[in-house]
């Protein structure tokens, strides 16, 4: 579903990203671990269209969207919850929600309302509230629904569970696997590696800009290397 | 009522009666500086523009012998709305946007070039010379002691605060209930968010440049209707200060704008009723100094913290 090919970044004369070449199949859950730096963020943001590839292809769905620009990908079917969850934090939940289905219907706005208040009762309870007087746990689910009011075929995460709770990190990664069983195509960016991999089915190892290992879920979890490097041994 | 209350209230009327269109012309700078975070000092030029063409087209009307006086007020509002909001999409896309992702400064002075630009080009095409309108709206109410001192507010005045009331209600209901209105909101908060939730934000910020410049239109029909004379000049003097109400509230914030505006029309008033009334750009733009002193981000204006 989504294909990147010898993908190069640079941030004005500093690269970021290394002949990146990864795949991601309908209906998985694919994630990506690393380092602080090691350039997930980027990658993440780079399939966006945001900054662009200095080279290399990208492919969403077998059209090439590298020189796509950031709003017309994100009209193709892709989502994206981004780092710090950017939440609009003067708009109500149900504005930022509203903002989400921007291109949809009213039809399809409503519908998919239901769904995300159905995936996320808390949401309900403060459907007009502003979103910057919610706890972080509350905007992460605020940024999963606000990507999923677009009806995607595949979301982007990037750490979703970062600085949350650990029964809220529970609650969160409970929910990507329900979107996953939803049909929606799940690519994780996460420092959380163990929780990440446990429910992946496939997962890549970023270093320094360069994807370095990529195999299944359960075998990257009992990696040596990798239980070294990310797991505390 | 003693001499010196009456003679309060008469200055107020005129103090908010000149405020409320500085508010409107800043409502242009606050929201553009709210979405792009860049100050557009053309804005007065497009206030200008949209008194002249007011001018123009009611001149044109009373030549061909139109009486009715709502229906000329009505058309010329319309086209200068028209023709005002066409220079400002057009100035957007012409000496903006190319500039878009650039140093901050770099637009900044392409804004100062089409300023001094349409200044000219309207000196060159109208003249430099005032132009001059019979009063259209004439007649007022008095009241107070005869005696002593007899307050009038004049129908102008109060077509003035009738008309900017309404502009500013519609404006408040198209930013908080519309689906543009929402979209922004939401770019003035974050706009590399915005885009990533697939909503083309160029048209959004075209948008905004849109809806200052028909402001600054009304603004323009308003206040050339209230002074009766326009020349190309206007719209640096007027601009300079609808950007100073808009800081003074808070740039950014609408709320902000209106009410720098009119605290800004009621300082001037009042230096002017009770000092030599050259002193009253001095007070102005000394209260702008003193508030930015106190209140860094003005007076409604949001210290950048955020919740994490």
């Amino acid at each position: 579903m989504l294909k990147l090919e010898n993908v190069n970044t640079h941030y004005g004369k500093i690269q970021a990203l290394h002949d990146i070449s990864i795949d991601v199949h309908t209906g998985e859950i694919v994630t990506l671990i690393g380092a602080n730096g090691a350039g997930k963020t980027t990658l993440m943001m780079t399939i966006c269209g945001d900054p662009r590839a200095s080279s290399g292809k990208i492919f969403f769905d077998g059209e090439e969207i590298s020189s796509v620009n950031t709003p017309e990908i994100m009209r193709k079917g892709l989502a994206v919850v981004p780092e710090g969850r950017r939440v609009f934090s003067r708009l109500t939940v149900q504005e930022n929600l509203h903002m989400g289905a921007y291109f949809r219907s009213n039809a399809e706005y409503e519908e998919s309302l239901a769904h995300v208040l159905e995936l996320f009762p808390r949401l309900e309870e403060r459907i007009s509230q502003r979103a910057g007087t919610m706890s972080g746990g509350e905007q992460q689910m605020l940024a999963i629904g606000r990507a999923m009011m677009s009806r995607p075929r595949m979301i982007l995460l990037d750490e979703p569970s970062l600085g949350l709770a650990p029964i809220i990190i529970q609650q969160i990664f409970s929910i990507i696997e329900k979107l996953r069983d939803e049909g929606v195509t799940i690519f994780l960016v996460e420092q959380n590696a163990n929780q990440a991999l446990r429910i992946a089915d496939r997962g890549y190892v970023m270093e320094n800009g360069r994807v370095v290992l990529s195999d299944s879920g359960d075998a990257l979890l009992t990696n040596p290397e990798v239980r070294k490097a990310y797991l505390g041994g | 009522m003693s001499e010196t209350i009456l003679y309060l209230i008469q200055q107020l009327i005129n103090g908010l009666t000149i405020g409320s269109t500085y508010a409107l012309i800043a409502i242009g700078y606050t929201m553009v500086y709210g979405i792009i975070g860049m100050i557009n000092f053309a804005h007065g030029e497009v206030y200008m523009i949209g008194s002249y063409i007011t001018f123009i087209v009611i001149a044109g009307l009373l030549g061909m012998g139109m009486v009715s006086l709502p229906l000329i007020l009505f058309i010329a509002l319309v086209i200068s709305v028209l023709i005002a909001s066409t220079y400002g999409w057009t100035i957007e896309r012409v000496a903006y946007r190319p500039l878009r992702g650039t140093n901050r400064l770099i637009p900044l002075i392409s804004a100062i070039g089409m300023s001094i630009f349409l200044q000219n080009y309207v000196v060159l095409s109208q003249g430099s010379r005032d132009i001059a309108l019979p009063p259209m709206i004439s007649g007022s109410w008095t009241f107070g002691d005869p005696n002593l001192f007899e307050v009038s507010f004049s129908y102008m005045q109060l077509f003035i605060w009738v008309a900017t009331f309404i502009t500013m209600l519609g404006l408040t209901l198209f930013i908080s209930r519309s689906r543009m209105g929402r979209a922004c909101r939401a770019c003035s908060e974050d706009i590399g968010m915005t885009n990533l939730l697939g909503v083309d934000t160029n048209r959004v910020i075209a948008m905004t440049f849109i809806i200052g410049a028909a402001l600054a239109a009304i603004a323009g029909l308003l206040l050339s209707l209230y002074y009766g004379v326009v020349n190309p000049f206007i719209g640096f003097m007027a601009g300079l200060k609808a950007f100073t109400a808009a800081v003074l509230g808070g740039i950014g914030s609408i709320p902000g704008a209106v009410l720098g505006g009119l605290i800004l029309g009621v300082t001037e008033a009042l230096t002017a009723a009770y000092f030599p009334s050259e002193y009253k750009d001095v007070v102005a733009f000394g209260l702008l100094i003193l508030i930015l002193l106190f209140r860094p981000s003005g007076l409604l204006g949001k210290p950048e913290v955020e919740k994490v």
